[in-house]
């Protein structure tokens, strides 16, 4: 299992901060999504890897750590916020500025 | 009173959630509650630090959940100083924006509320994931409010702040997933002490947190590889908003200082942290790209925007030293260069309001109808930010100086902050004469400045003279600010009084 999650979260991981480095709005703001993914199961995967166990201290020996759970529902809130707000953002740059290149202007536009 | 530290939050929470709900109440009403809010702001903290003789760590619990498990609030001197400045220029930001710039966009005097809840907060939270908390708040309503006004300018300045800080936060997330993975808490008391018994198989994944950590809150205090979005998205900004943004810069550096000095720093001293031995050479590379910006800028705005960079360049060079009376000089430098850059914001608003087209473009373009007044006002503000004697720049500027002294990095130090200081009193003379002395023969028939505007102006260049005229209490206060900063060890006692079980899992006892 570690190495699933391992795997999973280096490729999301990759996949957005390649996507974040192209130069249209919208594959950014996918980049965005899958690094915030990646960024949600690391931040899960620090409480360790447990299979079949409660989230509760108490009466069992065996449990899984219900915080970092906790920090990943914030995180998961803050970034669906975050996701929606850059959407609107980058609806109204490409509207006001005529085009969806991240800068405003795409610079070999008279090349193509 | 025990919830004295929990106030400085609460109180611009309160305050913007009944704007949330009356968002159609007229805006003298909104101006009026904005206005009361920072008045109370600036009470509380001024009465913290009233009680701060007594006790250098003031607590509060949330909900009364005990430390490590529960999130505990921490004000000590540092904190309450940067209270003070941020309740100080929030004050004079909302009564500039009160004539006429909260009308541009909705919803502007509740959005300054939210923000003032995350840069309050994270002055005063000891939780590392409440600061992750605080500035996303601070971020969420400083995006809003970089957008007042519309126009394509904003958006496009407004894009590229707002994806760099979502990257940022995502990074904050993994250095803060990074450190509890190891530590297995977020207390940042807790975490210092576990992180200083940790087994050395734990340490590059602390080395790599810790760098982590340096490039987010670089971001944020726009430390050189990092700042490339700053210039662009403070001369967008409305003047207002772009003066409140001027202590946002300082959220880095506050975060940059608590966390390595508190987290990082237990054992060998801050200035031992691996993340401050980068802090040198960066920080005197931002200084130098700093000064060629300045310039470089077309505009005052542009100018005031380097001079910002210029200011975090020197900031962060004397506090990478480490050293107590490094970082109580850099403390009062970080006053006078907030509340001065401040100024010059709303001060290219004043003077790009009596220039038509040519807004504050150094230009010679247009005549002012006012150009005795503002002109001797740039003239003594020049003075002040050059660093030239009487204002608070030449004392903030000669203490800097002083401390560095017989030091390793006197010379690079010296010669750069020297030189920088030669740049600006270059560009600022060259901006002056632009702006005002060689002026078109045609005679200027506009409206004359804002009386409340100027007033506002002028007000926070007398600020300056006050610091000068307060500075022998002010120097003791970021004095004793440093000793408390650099004293982990009575952190983590004060936060131990509170503590459920011994902090650290009792592992240093």
């Amino acid at each position: 299992m570690e190495l699933l999650m391992a795997i999973t979260i280096g490729v999301l991981t990759a996949c957005g901060i390649y996507l974040i480095l192209r130069a249209r709005t919208f594959p950014v703001v996918l980049g965005l999504t899958l690094l915030s993914h990646g960024v949600n199961l690391f931040l899960f995967s620090m409480g360790r890897l447990t299979l079949a166990a409660p989230a509760v201290l108490g009466d069992s020996s065996h449990h899984a750590d219900p915080l970092p759970q906790a920090l990943v529902l914030t995180a998961i809130v803050i970034g669906f916020a975050m996701t929606a707000f850059v959407v609107v953002l980058a609806l109204r740059a490409a509207v006001e500025l005529r085009s969806d290149h991240v800068d405003g202007a795409d610079p070999d536009e008279d090349l193509r | 009173m025990d919830t004295l530290p929990l106030l400085p939050v609460i109180i611009p929470l309160l305050c913007a959630a009944l704007m949330t709900f009356c968002y159609n109440a007229p805006l003298a009403l909104q101006r009026v509650m904005g206005m009361a809010s920072v008045a109370l702001l600036l009470g509380v903290a001024l009465l913290m630090a009233t009680q701060l003789p007594g006790q250098d760590h003031l607590l509060y619990m949330l909900g009364g959940w005990q430390p490590p498990f529960g999130i505990v609030l921490v004000v000590d001197r540092l904190s309450v100083l940067m209270l003070v400045l941020t309740a100080v220029l929030a004050g004079f930001c909302l009564v500039y924006a009160s004539r006429g710039h909260d009308r541009e966009g909705a919803h502007f005097h509740t959005l300054v509320q939210f923000q003032l809840v995350g840069i309050n907060g994270a002055f005063v939270t000891g939780d590392l994931f409440n600061l992750f908390v605080f500035f996303e708040l601070l971020l969420i309503a400083s995006y809003a409010l970089l957008l007042q006004g519309g126009g394509a300018a904003r958006g496009r300045a407004g894009l590229h702040y707002v994806v760099l800080n979502l990257i940022g936060s995502a990074f904050f997330v993994v250095a803060i997933g990074l450190l509890y993975g190891v530590t297995g808490t977020l207390n940042m008391a807790d975490m210092a002490l576990r992180i200083a018994a940790a087994p050395a198989a734990d340490q590059p994944l602390i080395n790599a947190a810790s760098l982590l950590l340096l490039a987010v809150f670089g971001v944020k205090a726009a430390l050189l590889p990092l700042l490339f979005w700053l210039p662009r998205a403070y001369i967008a900004a409305s003047a207002p908003v772009a003066a409140l943004f001027a202590i946002m810069t300082k959220v880095g550096i506050y975060a940059m200082l608590r966390v390595f000095a508190l987290v990082f720093g237990l054992q060998e001293g801050l200035a031992a942290t691996l993340a401050w031995q980068w802090l040198w050479p960066l920080a005197l590379a931002t200084l130098t790209l700093g000064a060629i910006g300045v310039l470089g800028a077309a505009n005052l705005r542009g100018i005031t925007a380097y001079l910002v960079i210029v200011s975090v360049g020197t900031l962060l060079a004397a506090l990478s030293l480490g050293s107590e009376a490094a970082v109580a000089a850099a403390l009062f430098y970080l006053v006078h260069s907030t509340l001065l850059t401040a100024a010059f914001f709303l001060f290219a608003d004043l003077i790009g309001r009596q220039r038509g087209e040519a807004l504050d473009s150094l230009r010679v373009t247009a005549a002012m109808s006012q150009r005795k007044p503002l002109g001797i006002l740039f003239f003594f503000g020049a003075i002040a930010l050059v660093g030239l004697p009487p204002f608070s720049g030449f004392v903030s500027k000669l203490w800097l100086l002083q401390v560095t002294a017989d030091t390793p990095a006197q010379g690079a130090f010296w010669l750069l902050v020297l030189l920088a200081g030669f740049i600006i009193l270059i560009a600022l003379s060259r901006a002056g004469s632009k702006l005002f002395w060689r002026q078109p023969e045609q005679s200027a028939d506009g409206p004359p400045a804002d009386p409340v505007r100027l007033g506002v102006v002028a007000g926070m260049l007398l600020c300056s003279v006050a610091l000068v005229l307060l500075g022998d209490p002010l120097m003791d206060f970021t004095e004793a600010a440093a000793r408390t900063l650099l004293a982990p060890a009575d952190y983590i006692a004060a936060v131990q009084t509170l503590a459920i079980d011994p902090l650290g899992g009792g592992l240093t006892e």
